[in-house]
């Protein structure tokens, strides 16, 4: 006791708390009350109509319920469909692999000179800015009804996906391979095959197959707004109003999905 | 021979990185080039090939002049001088033959680079070069499975295959132990006689330096402050380069006097 009392007269306890995030307090008080307002204003403004949703709620009901039990008699149909899919997904993760490996290497800024580099960003941003569904409905209205929309599209969604994660890749490679080529006299596209193509082949690989996956999903996805594949089939079963086809589709679908992250994963971890 | 004269190197608006510097290398000598980190050595090895632009000054090599050489002409010219690094920047994930192989890219059409149909005669001087120094059995080895030793000896074999005019060494033996430095430098000294090659190596181990080659050149701050046999180069030489600078090695600095100043050896041999 008498210890302890001599201990704290030499010094106070000494207490620690973690210090704030944010260490101005006003700015920290204020940033929790914007974001009350901004609820209570969205909240308020919003036009949710109370009514049709409680009317919508045992529609909805009605919809699940009638997708029990799925319904796998018209399994011609869905063989069909995925099949369709699974072309489109695949041919356009080729295609667009292919062609973004030049617009890697255009749009990474160690590599090229700034007028190319910046085309080649731009190339990108703009394949990249619209979600793969808009781009389908340009291109169903250009190409018309079918795959062929559908796999435009995911060729869009590819160049940009992998395009910009392999550019980034490029501007980190180990610059020292570069200097070695270039020491032998080598020119510029010998220096990208043997210093950088290598550097970036596991990563290209690993994105290659992520890609694959994705594209099966959008795949799906583009074929509801006309660009072919399950996605129509799926569209169809609802609009008349086959909700245990439809059930079934969507099963096949995630079926469809972890099958692919499985063999996806496992292709990417083999490779190195 | 390699003629370097009044070489200017300056990053930016900085206090030059080289200045005025003046080299000649003649026959197939092999030179030193000691000096403290910041001196200026690497930019000068790196002026030479021009993986380094110059700011100023002349390069000739065997009469050509290096300075302002663009495209095709510097690439012409870059195949004549081999050049080794610290850190073997070797492809790891090519093959040991296909590394080697790459010496000859400034030779090589693009399609047969791509496709690896390299002539017969290089692929015969790969295996020759390889079995030289010890590293043939690896041919179809992934680069980055061998030790730092043997990878250099890639780097080596690599700057051969381009038929050099010269060789540039970039502190070659940085990366490896003691042992295997050695090593790499007396191959380096051996090989430079069999091929009669001008041979340039950045060291920081002064007694490797000594031991293993003909001249030795001191920078200091972007100047040589001392050119000469490796016998001359004692105390006096070493406190002007390495002065008031932590001494790199013990048994030539036993009894570090700081009262000698600087630029004591200047221009004298």
């Amino acid at each position: 006791m008498a210890r302890s009392d001599s201990a704290r007269s030499a010094s106070p306890a000494r207490v620690w708390h973690k210090p704030p995030f944010i260490a101005n307090p006003w700015l920290r008080y204020g940033l929790w009350l914007g974001v009350l307002i901004y609820l209570v204003w969205a909240l308020g403004s919003l036009p949710f109509n109370w009514e049709r949703i409680s009317e919508g709620l045992p529609r909805a009901s009605r919809i699940f319920g009638g997708g029990f039990p799925p319904d796998f008699s018209r399994s011609g149909l869905l063989l069909t469909g995925f099949k369709e899919s699974l072309q489109i997904a695949i041919l356009a993760t080729l295609l667009g692999v292919l062609l973004s490996i030049p617009f890697a290497v255009m749009a990474a800024k160690n590599i090229v000179p700034k007028p190319v580099y910046l085309f080649g960003r731009a190339v990108i941003i703009v394949s990249r800015s619209f979600h793969p569904v808009i781009v389908a409905i340009l291109f169903v209205a250009a190409v018309g009804f079918g795959p062929l929309a559908g796999i435009l599209t995911l060729t869009v969604y590819s160049i940009g996906f992998v395009g910009k994660l392999l550019a980034e890749e490029i501007e980190e490679i180990d610059w020292g391979q570069v200097e070695a080529m270039k020491a032998t006299g080598a020119g510029y596209f010998a220096i990208l095959v043997y210093a950088v193509f290598p550097q970036i082949l596991p990563r290209q690989v690993g994105l290659s197959m992520y890609q694959l996956d994705s594209n099966l999903r959008a795949s799906a996805v583009v074929g509801i707004v006309g660009a072919g594949g399950i996605g129509a089939t799926l569209m169809n079963a609802f609009g008349r109003y086959d909700y245990d086809f439809a059930f079934a589709i969507l099963l096949v679908i995630i079926a469809m999905i972890l099958v692919s992250e499985g063999i996806s994963g496992w292709i990417r971890k083999r490779i190195w | 021979m390699l003629e370097i004269s009044k070489l200017v190197k300056r990053y930016g608006n900085d206090e030059p990185v080289l200045k005025e510097l003046d080299l000649v290398v003649e026959g197939s000598s092999v030179v030193s080039i000691v000096g403290a980190s910041g001196a200026g050595k690497s930019t000068m090895l790196r002026c030479i090939n021009r993986l380094v632009e110059p700011t100023s000054g002349s390069i000739r090599l065997n009469g050509t002049e290096l300075v302002n050489l663009r495209g095709g002409a510097l690439r012409r010219a870059r195949r004549k001088i081999g050049m080794v690094f610290q850190g073997f920047n070797l492809i790891d994930r090519l093959t040991v033959m296909e590394n080697v192989l790459a010496g000859r890219l400034g030779y090589v059409s693009l399609y047969q680079a791509v496709t690896r149909r390299y002539p017969q005669q290089d692929i015969e001087r790969a295996f020759t070069l390889m079995e030289r120094v010890g590293i043939a059995h690896y041919a179809n080895k992934r680069a980055d499975a061998l030790s730092g030793g043997e990878r250099q000896r890639v780097g080596v074999v690599r700057a051969l295959m381009q038929e050099p005019e010269i060789l540039l060494a970039d502190e070659p033996t940085a990366s490896l132990d003691p042992r295997t430095s050695e090593q790499i430098m007396k191959l380096l000294q051996s090989l430079a006689q069999e091929l009669s090659l001008p041979v340039l190596i950045n060291i920081h181990n002064v007694a490797q330096a000594k031991a293993y080659t003909e001249r030795i050149v001191g920078l200091r701050h972007g100047k040589m402050i001392f050119d000469g046999a490796p016998g001359d180069f004692g105390k006096e030489a070493l406190d002007a380069i390495y002065g008031g600078i932590e001494a790199p090695e013990e048994e030539i600095t036993a009894a570090p006097s700081r009262t000698s100043s600087e630029g004591v050896s200047h221009g004298q041999i």
